[in-house]
């Protein structure tokens, strides 16, 4: 679904990324680990047009979107969260889903004004939309509350439920478990289960190794911008290069777990 | 119907006073409201004013027609510097459009067509108090439908974070335009208004301390909902009138009170959020009695 | 005449790059675009023609109390408000706000204070007398400010580059936090560039009243204007900047208003200012508005 080409990415005098070549299939969950500093956060830029790749070709669904805008992307079917949340403080939980319809509602300039029932019928639809994915997150009861309000956990959950509100193809999740307990863990690692059998695609940066494994249909790692492997969790879990690359040489290494 | 005569007698001029500096807010407001400080407003409302103007004293347009050449010259010139300036943040945008609005003065008082510093005079009287009601009303109007859309809410989301909103599939730059632009029609619309009930119109009108002027109604009133910016500019076009000296310290008294509401009341006097606690804490406090 | 004309770009330039130099100091180490920087430049002015007037102060008096005047009124703004706004780390654009407050207050205050009619330095503590070179006159007064404004702007070098405070100033520049870590008493500091940067400020209020022989209440709205001009084209925050971009405003000032015409002089400010804010907004030398916390 998601093709990344010989992407190699720098700034200034510093190579980011080098040669990186990874194929996301869609309706699996695939994800991209590495030490850090590795340059996964920089690979979600560059698929989302945060960046411009130096070099290579990103496409979605056969589509190049190498260089495209990011408003564009997104219409395209790709939605991401963040690292470090960003959700809208001022605004409602509802407000913020409501915000991932924008590019759904297509009434114009006078529909608005004027309040055509084609105007309200959109609005109302998308409003249902938004209800249900705080729903699946679990967040449904607090949709008039301030979202700077919300814990840590709960602003992690309603980032993801606007992100599924653009009616994406493919999910970008940027450690989205990072900050969370265990039982909370477990219920994301459920939730993004539901998101794939429901035929979306998910593509996933983390660092929690038995969380990735554990849930992963294939992974890549990335290590000082190259992608040193890529396989299935048990492949991966003995690679020689992997090990290496998160203990280092010569040490007493463990399989990663 | 005697009395009120006299008040109309007495008062129009305030009241008409206070319908343009609504206007004025609400078109700052506009721009806030997608995270834009724009301080070119009052320099928008005199290309408008002097647009009109001049179809009506050359041209003699018919008032309707020079009110909206008051609205579109306005548009244009913002369609026309805003691509390349709104792609600056901040206070660089901020800066930018205080330069603009330093430029359009002086090109305004260099020209000869608007009068050099002298203005134009003898325009004719022909903004009646429905006009003003009319457009401040469609005005509103039309905010407060934008706030309950997607447009409305793609302005919030960029005003709160832009990169956020552009991963939701925003053309941030095409919003940011909009606001831009529509807050020039009202600007101008403001200053087509303002130039056919004054007669007379100067370059000094629409300065740096008019920029100001807009900008500390906006900021008094709050800019959380449509409101503020109405209390505001109506607070503000009352106080010379209630307290009559303050008309000379104008100046002085809107720089005080941008200082004050800065320092001590930063979300305006109508702040919705707050004000929605304070309901909620008075019902909880009286639900809590036994 | 060419030479002339290259004199008066001088003096005005070396003034413009004076003030600038206090407006891009406080943004540098402060983070604040501070708008009345214009204000404390015509109350500096106006401190100098008061205390020469009605003291009878030679004109070396009248340029330290300006500077001391000024220093005094920038600092009243930062302990005032600024520190405020900054404990509560209101987002940029508040305290701009805030000083665009400042101003009016401050210029209101001038025109209660001194009435709105041209004020005029005592012609006897004047300098006379100029040097004379074929066509080319120079006056003692222009050397004067020239001097002065270089004098004073070399002294903020050496202090950012030689000494101790200096160092710790362009730390603060960096990252206040890390700053602090280091011990450096950064709240100290911020007051004193806020004194030092109106202090500046005032001296150059008093050259340019010297040189106009002028001083009006609205005095620091253009020289605002062309400030951040300067500061926009040189680089937010840097201090060469603030010196190349003041002397590059002086000379294209100067030439177009004698070679085009009297009013693309004042409008060549904006000019360049909004040019250089859509080619390249950081300036010639500036830095991006972004500071590692």
């Amino acid at each position: 679904m998601l093709s990344i080409r010989g992407v190699g990415k720098r700034f200034g005098g510093l190579q980011v990324l080098q040669d990186v070549d990874i194929e996301v299939p869609g309706g699996a969950i695939f994800a991209l680990i590495g030490p850090n500093g590795a340059g996964k956060t920089t690979v979600f830029n560059l698929v989302t047009g945060l960046l411009r790749p130096s070099s290579g070709t990103i496409a979605f669904q056969g589509r190049d979107l190498t260089g495209m805008a990011p408003h564009l992307i997104t219409r395209m079917g790709i939605a991401r969260t963040f690292q470090n949340i960003r959700i809208f403080p001022d605004m409602t939980l509802l407000e913020n889903v409501m915000v991932g319809r924008h590019h759904l509602l297509d009434y114009g300039g006078l529909a608005l004004l004027f309040a055509t029932p084609a105007f309200r019928e959109a609005e109302r639809r998308s409003r249902e939309r938004a209800l249900e994915l705080l729903s699946w997150v679990k967040l449904d009861h607090k949709a008039g509350a301030t979202a700077d309000n919300l814990s840590y956990g709960e602003q992690r959950k309603l980032e993801f439920a606007r992100a599924l509100a653009t009616e994406p193809k493919l999910l970008l999740l940027d450690e989205p478990v990072a900050g969370m307990n265990p039982s909370e863990k477990a219920v994301l690692m459920e939730e993004i289960r539901n998101i794939r059998d429901r035929g979306y695609g998910v593509f996933l940066i983390e660092h929690d190794m038995r969380f990735v494994m554990n849930l992963c249909d294939r992974i890549a790692v990335l290590n000082f911008g190259r992608i040193i492997a890529e396989g299935a969790p048990e492949e991966i879990r003995s690679h020689p290069g992997v090990i290496e690359a998160y203990l280092g040489r010569g040490d007493e290494a463990e399989a990663v777990p | 119907m005697g009395s009120l005569a006299d008040f109309w007698a007495t008062y129009s001029t305030l009241v008409f006073t206070v319908g343009i500096h609504a206007l004025l807010a609400l078109s700052l407001w506009l721009t806030l409201s997608c995270g834009l400080l724009s301080l070119a407003n009052a320099a928008f409302m005199g290309i408008g004013a002097y647009t009109a103007a001049l179809l009506t004293l050359h041209l003699h347009w018919p008032f309707p027609a020079v009110l909206a050449a008051g609205a579109v010259a306005p548009a244009v010139v913002a369609l026309v510097i805003g691509a390349p300036t709104l792609r600056l943040s901040g206070v660089y945008l901020a800066m930018a459009t205080l330069a603009f609005g330093e430029m359009t003065r002086i090109l305004i008082l260099n020209l000869d067509i608007t009068g050099g510093p002298e203005g134009l005079n003898g325009i004719p009287l022909a903004t009646a108090w429905w006009h003003i009601a009319l457009i401040l009303a469609g005005a509103g109007y039309a905010l407060a439908r934008l706030r309950r859309s997607r447009l409305g809410r793609a302005f919030e989301a960029i005003r709160e974070d832009e990169v956020a909103a552009r991963l939701m599939g925003i053309h941030v730059e095409g919003h940011k335009l909009a606001a831009f632009t529509l807050g020039a029609i009202l600007a101008g619309l403001a200053g087509a208004l303002n130039a056919h009930f004054t007669f007379f119109i100067s370059p000094r009108e629409y300065g740096f301390e008019n920029a100001v002027d807009i900008l500390t109604m906006t900021i008094l009133g709050g800019t959380s909902s449509l409101i503020g910016p109405v209390l505001g500019a109506s607070i503000l076009a009352l106080l010379p009138e209630l307290m009559r000296f303050l008309h000379a310290y104008r100046l002085a008294v809107n720089g005080l009170i941008l200082i004050v509401v800065v320092l001590f009341l930063p979300t305006g006097l109508w702040d919705s959020r707050r004000l929605r606690q304070m309901l909620s804490d008075r019902r909880s406090r009286r639900g809590g009695k036994p | 005449m060419l030479e002339q004309q290259l004199i008066n770009a001088l003096t005005l330039g070396s003034v413009y790059a004076l003030f600038a130099l206090g407006f891009t100091l406080v943004f540098g180490v402060l983070e604040v675009i501070n708008l009345s920087h214009g204000a404390v430049f015509m109350l500096g002015s106006y401190t100098a023609v008061t205390v020469m007037t009605r003291f009878k102060a030679p004109l070396s008096i009248g340029i330290l109390a300006a500077l001391l005047v000024s220093g005094l009124i920038g600092l009243a703004i930062d302990a005032l408000i600024l520190r405020r706004l900054r404990a509560r780390h209101a987002p940029h654009l508040i305290p701009m706000i805030a000083t665009i407050g400042v101003t009016t207050v401050l210029t209101s205050a001038a025109q209660g204070l001194f009435g709105v009619e041209v004020q005029r330095f005592p012609t006897e503590v004047l300098p006379t007398g100029e040097f004379v070179f074929g066509e080319v006159h120079l006056r003692t007064l222009e050397l004067g400010i020239v001097g002065v404004a270089f004098l004073l702007m070399g002294l903020l070098f050496l202090v950012m580059r030689h000494t101790r405070q200096g160092r710790a100033l362009r730390a603060i520049a960096e990252s206040p936090k890390a700053a602090a870590l280091l011990g450096i008493n950064v709240e100290g500091l911020f007051m004193l560039t806020s004194f030092v940067a109106a202090a500046l400020g005032g001296v150059a209020g008093v050259l340019i009243g010297l040189n106009f022989n002028a001083v009006t209440p609205m005095m620091g709205q253009p020289i605002l204007h062309k400030g951040i001009a300067v500061v926009i084209l040189g680089g937010m925050g840097d201090i060469r900047g603030a010196l190349f971009g003041g002397l590059f405003l002086g000379f294209a000032e100067v030439l177009s208003k004698a070679y085009l015409s009297s009013q693309m002089g004042d409008a060549v400010a904006f000019g360049l200012l909004f040019l250089i804010l859509l080619v390249r907004p950081v300036g010639l030398f500036g830095r991006v508005l972004e500071r590692k916390a």
